[in-house]
């Protein structure tokens, strides 16, 4: 389950000028049942605004996004979504915040806790699962955020930049577990990032979107088997072919830089 | 708490602080003033303060108050929390009702007692009604302003998660993350209500209340008993605002521990 189908998708923003922006152009995608697939692209190509379509946060000015066959009008029962920002809620502890989609669902509170306490536990946070948020680092909000989008069993996963905040070494330390999680559970997972590196390690395939208006400018499939090693050769190569491709597209003058390469 | 000098609060400096307060106050009122009419001094009050203990009607002018101070303070949350809510939350009804409110919360409560009596005649009711009309702006106006700031990320949170209709989002997302802004409207309009209670008890509504037992002693030129209702009234508003404090921040704001304060 979690099939994605993008047909002919555009979006139009109209400014308080009346000047219309062409944020997504002719979008037309199809992904497949637990398939992991990373979003690139240079900034303001329109990855967020995509990913919020197909949760049914925004709406596309023509086109249309299905998951599983059936038409995605607004926020949905079977789409899970993991924000950039923090997203938890500071007024409810870790516990009740995993269990927050179950309540909404009308689960009894026994049935809901233990159901979140496994997914507390899945992201290795049990000892804090009494803990408001404004307790816990950012690494540590980030993996209740995705314990919590998982805790309603979506059949998809949305993640827009979900690591962006985070320093170098959680982020690798996420990214595994993140792997581990998807082997385990069996999502779809669509994941929008800046990171090349994260794209290459983690998808079965990277989309790269061209600059304003977005559309789609290459996909990439990755063949690397897992568990990956970032410093290997073919990693290295697809990483730098990934780069280059956004480079191009960027609007912005193209930096030269003498001490080094992007 | 960081802003003020260490040790500021401890027991030490409100002794030194009140002791000098007191002293000098006894001094200007025996040896300069000399008139018990015009100033009072400490000991006298302490002695009306005693009088009033076994003689007076003290309990029964505290427990009017109470309930003229109670029923105004209810209206004010029972009306303004749903009208903020519904200002802050729906886009239309707040172009609506935005005009009417600006035109009515400039006009002072206390400007209002007329038509109390009028409408409610000399009654508790209206003591409270004047009451309701100082503290129901501050409620409302602190209501709006936190649904309007709530961080829409959290909205978008909830949507995602299954809470879509809009008595879910504000029961569940928008009431939690403004509280701490409808506390802070509480407590404005528990201090204005406060005040407004020796004004709304001066027109005669009881024969009992804490703000009428000024005017009555005033009438009697007993000035000492006035400056004990005074002070009692201080000391009522500060406890009231202590207790209101402390209840909010251990138990409804417990998460934003940390953060503020």
């Amino acid at each position: 389950m979690g099939r994605v189908e993008i047909s002919h998708l555009s979006r139009a923003f109209v400014k308080e000028d009346g000047d219309k922006v062409v944020a997504l152009s002719d979008i037309n995608l199809s992904i497949g049942d637990d398939e992991f697939v990373s979003f690139v692209g240079p900034s303001g190509c329109g990855k967020t605004t995509l990913l919020r379509i197909i949760a049914g946060l925004d709406k596309a000015t023509s086109g249309e996004v299905r998951v599983d066959g059936s038409l995605i009008t607004g926020p949905g029962q079977k789409v899970g979504m993991v924000f950039q920002e923090y997203s938890l809620f500071p007024w409810r502890s870790v516990l009740s915040n995993v269990a927050f989609g179950l309540e909404m669902r009308g689960m009894p509170k026994e049935e809901r806790h233990e159901i979140a306490r496994k997914f507390i536990a899945l992201v290795g946070l049990s000892q804090f699962e009494q803990s408001f948020p404004y307790e816990l680092s950012g690494g540590m909000r980030q993996r209740v955020a995705i314990a919590r989008a998982l805790a309603t069993d979506p059949d998809l996963l949305l993640m827009d930049e979900p690591f962006g905040a985070l320093d170098a070494q959680t982020r690798n330390h996420m990214q595994c577990e993140l792997l581990d999680i998807w082997e385990t559970k069996k999502k779809t997972i669509l994941f929008v990032t800046h990171s090349c590196d994260e794209a290459v390690f983690l998808s079965d395939r990277v989309v790269v979107l061209s600059s304003r208006p977005g559309r789609i400018h290459e996909i990439v499939p990755i063949p690397i088997s897992r568990p990956r090693d970032r410093t290997n050769k073919e990693f290295i190569d697809l990483r730098r072919s990934l780069l280059d491709m956004i480079e191009e597209e960027r609007d912005e003058e193209k930096i030269k830089c003498k001490s080094g390469y992007l | 708490m960081n802003g003020n000098l260490p040790g500021s609060r401890s027991p030490g400096y409100i002794v030194v602080s009140i002791s000098v307060l007191l002293v000098l106050w006894q001094v200007i009122a025996d040896v300069v003033v000399k008139n018990h009419f015009i100033l009072p001094s400490f000991t006298d009050v302490v002695i009306a303060l005693y009088d009033l203990l076994f003689t007076g009607t003290l309990p029964m002018d505290f427990a009017v108050s109470l309930v003229h101070f109670f029923i105004g303070l209810g209206l004010s949350l029972c009306i303004g929390v749903p009208c903020g809510i519904c200002i802050g939350w729906f886009a239309g009804i707040n172009r609506l009702l935005d005009p009417i409110i600006e035109i009515i919360r400039p006009i002072p409560p206390l400007a209002w007692i007329p038509f109390a009596i009028v409408w409610f005649g000399l009654t508790d009711l209206a003591a409270g009604f004047v009451i309701f009309i100082g503290g129901v702006f501050p409620v409302l106006i602190n209501t709006y302003e936190g649904f309007r700031n709530i961080p829409r990320i959290f909205v978008e949170a909830g949507k995602m998660l299954g809470c879509t209709s809009n008595a879910a989002l504000i029961r569940y997302i928008a009431l939690p993350a403004a509280l701490p802004h409808l506390a802070a409207g509480f407590r404005v309009a528990s201090g204005v209500a406060w005040m407004c209670l020796v004004a709304a008890e001066m027109f005669g509504v009881s024969t009992f209340g804490l703000g009428q037992k000024i005017w009555w002693y005033y009438n009697l030129h007993q000035m000492d008993k006035v400056m004990v209702y005074m002070l009692i009234l201080g000391f009522v508003g500060l406890f009231i605002d202590y207790l209101f404090r402390y209840g909010m921040n251990r138990t409804l704001l417990k998460w934003r521990q940390g953060e503020v304060n």
